[in-house]
């Protein structure tokens, strides 16, 4: 073990070789909860998106006007308040909250995964609804005048065009996660951050332990990056291929001719 | 065109603004079996509006649209049905951009006619053939040219097997080149007897091939007839006016 007099990368070769399963494992817990949780608020997202874009006209039955009203009213505050709020506190309130109101005890790793699925839902929400209503309203003409139905128009025709569109913005979602579910270390979920703090906290050797940690997450977000341009290029897409939303502007357009993708 | 043929589209006082525009006012016109219709007049003066009325992809203000004696859009009409009985071609051909063209000719087919997979293609290998088409099956639309995205159009409205085809300026949006391959697709369709409304700005297309042109202006029809009696001797100035310009 290096003493006080030993330098920087001592230390460094130090926890490599002591702690290296345990980032590895805490890596492992980041990826996987990143990758699923945004599987998930993908489907979230999906369904809200779809359910926000439903023709809403007031002759088509009052019961059913009302009702859709009122879901899509609560289904807008959930994205203001999710896109409004840190996760960090998000984390605290729901984890703390569901301990508190519910006596529930959720398991660590279940409750990261629950947080960031919400989390991610209520950005994608609105980054669907934008990929939807972005496809060509000629599409829908075409497919009402062959005789389909809202519900096999979305399915057949626009859900298809809509998802080829949102997919960076998708895949973007998936490297900001793998980056922010550091945050669910207030809960002691085992990510990265949680694994690189407890590791430091037992040395005081932050500035050593965190330089590894740092590498391991640009090694993750890095790979991640390429891997997704990497699938993009090899799917073919419209010639214009119009990339959908970002984080702060989820009605942002970015049209791409074909070839100069990137 | 016997006057005993059937009836199939009743357009009755049909009126429809967009906010303080009024496109239609008061349009009144039958549609009769076997029969091939051109709507000509300047643009804005409510033909595709009208067209779009028609199989309800515009709600009419007023008036009502009549499908052999049963109102479009009324309660309990079944609109999807009706549509797959009335194909629509568009300006802009609105092919699928996510299928491939025997997908564009197939996924109405089977979800709103209920057809097998194989019944659904061999129908529709039967239409892509007669719009020349079938060696280009497994191409997507934006590989193919604006004249072969059309006639891809009409073979999947054709491919439902309607009684009426209503076109939406189905030559505007093509290069010159193009228009005739399209063309002449539409007249061996009205040679074959197919029952067609047809929005164009093609007068040589709406003279010989009609049996009746409607002329259109300012959301009215003007005048209606015979091509060749609309067409030289017409009654109203603004059709005489109309004609002088385009002809």
């Amino acid at each position: 073990m290096p003493n006080a007099e030993s330098g920087f990368f001592a230390w460094v070769w130090f926890f490599v070789q002591t702690y290296g399963p345990m980032f590895l494992r805490g890596a492992g817990t980041t990826l996987l909860i990143a990758l699923t949780g945004t599987l998930a608020g993908f489907l979230i997202g999906l369904g809200v998106g779809v359910v926000r874009t439903i023709p809403c006209r007031r002759e088509d039955g009052a019961l059913r006007w009302a009702l859709l009203r009122a879901v899509r009213g609560i289904l807008a505050v959930y994205i203001e308040v999710f896109r409004s709020t840190p996760m960090i506190v998000q984390a605290m309130v729901i984890y703390y909250g569901c301990a508190q109101l519910f006596g529930l005890n959720l398991p660590q790793l279940l409750a990261g995964f629950a947080i960031v699925s919400i989390n991610t839902g209520a950005y994608l929400s609105e980054i669907m609804r934008g990929g939807i209503q972005s496809v060509d309203p000629g599409q829908r003409e075409a497919a009402a005048a062959i005789g389909l139905t809202h519900g096999q128009t979305m399915r057949s025709v626009v859900l298809p065009q809509a998802i080829r569109n949102t997919l960076p913005a998708l895949g973007n979602e998936f490297v900001v996660n793998i980056k922010d579910t550091s945050v669910l270390n207030v809960i002691s979920v085992s990510e990265l951050f949680f694994v690189s703090k407890s590791a430091a906290g037992t040395y005081f050797k932050y500035f050593e332990v965190f330089f590894i940690t740092s590498v391991i997450y640009f090694v993750m977000t890095f790979a991640c990056t390429r891997l997704l341009r990497l699938l993009e290029k090899k799917m073919d897409g419209p010639e214009n291929y119009t990339i959908h939303g970002s984080q702060t502007v989820p009605e942002g357009e970015l049209k791409l001719k074909g070839g100069d993708a990137r | 065109m016997s006057e005993s043929a059937q009836t199939i589209l009743s357009v009755r006082h049909l009126s429809k603004s967009f906010g303080d525009h009024r496109v239609l006012r008061d349009v009144d016109f039958d549609v009769r079996a076997g029969e091939v219709v051109c709507i000509i007049g300047a643009s804005g003066s409510g033909k595709s509006t009208l067209l779009r009325c028609m199989n309800r992809l515009e709600t009419p203000d007023g008036g009502a649209v009549e499908y052999r004696g049963e109102t479009v859009g009324a309660p309990g009409f079944d609109l999807a049905r009706y549509r797959t009985r009335v194909g629509m071609v568009f300006q802009q051909f609105n092919l699928f951009a996510n299928m491939n063209v025997l997908q564009n000719c197939v996924v109405g087919q089977m979800k709103a006619l209920h057809r097998s997979r194989a019944e659904s293609e061999q129908n529709a290998m039967r239409f892509l053939e007669r719009v020349g088409m079938k060696a280009f099956i497994h191409a997507k639309p934006r590989q193919l040219s604006g004249g072969q995205k059309q006639r891809v159009a009409i073979a999947r409205a054709l491919a439902m097997d309607p009684e009426v085809l209503l076109f939406d300026e189905p030559t505007s949006a093509l290069d010159p080149e193009m228009v005739g391959e399209v063309l002449d697709v539409m007249r061996r369709l009205a040679a074959s007897g197919l029952t067609m409304l047809v929005v164009t700005h093609e007068m040589a297309f709406a003279r010989d091939v009609s049996d009746r042109v409607v002329f259109m202006d300012e959301g009215v029809i003007v005048e209606q007839g015979a091509p060749e009696q609309l067409f030289t001797h017409p009654a109203q100035p603004r059709t005489r006016e109309f004609l002088r310009r385009v002809l």
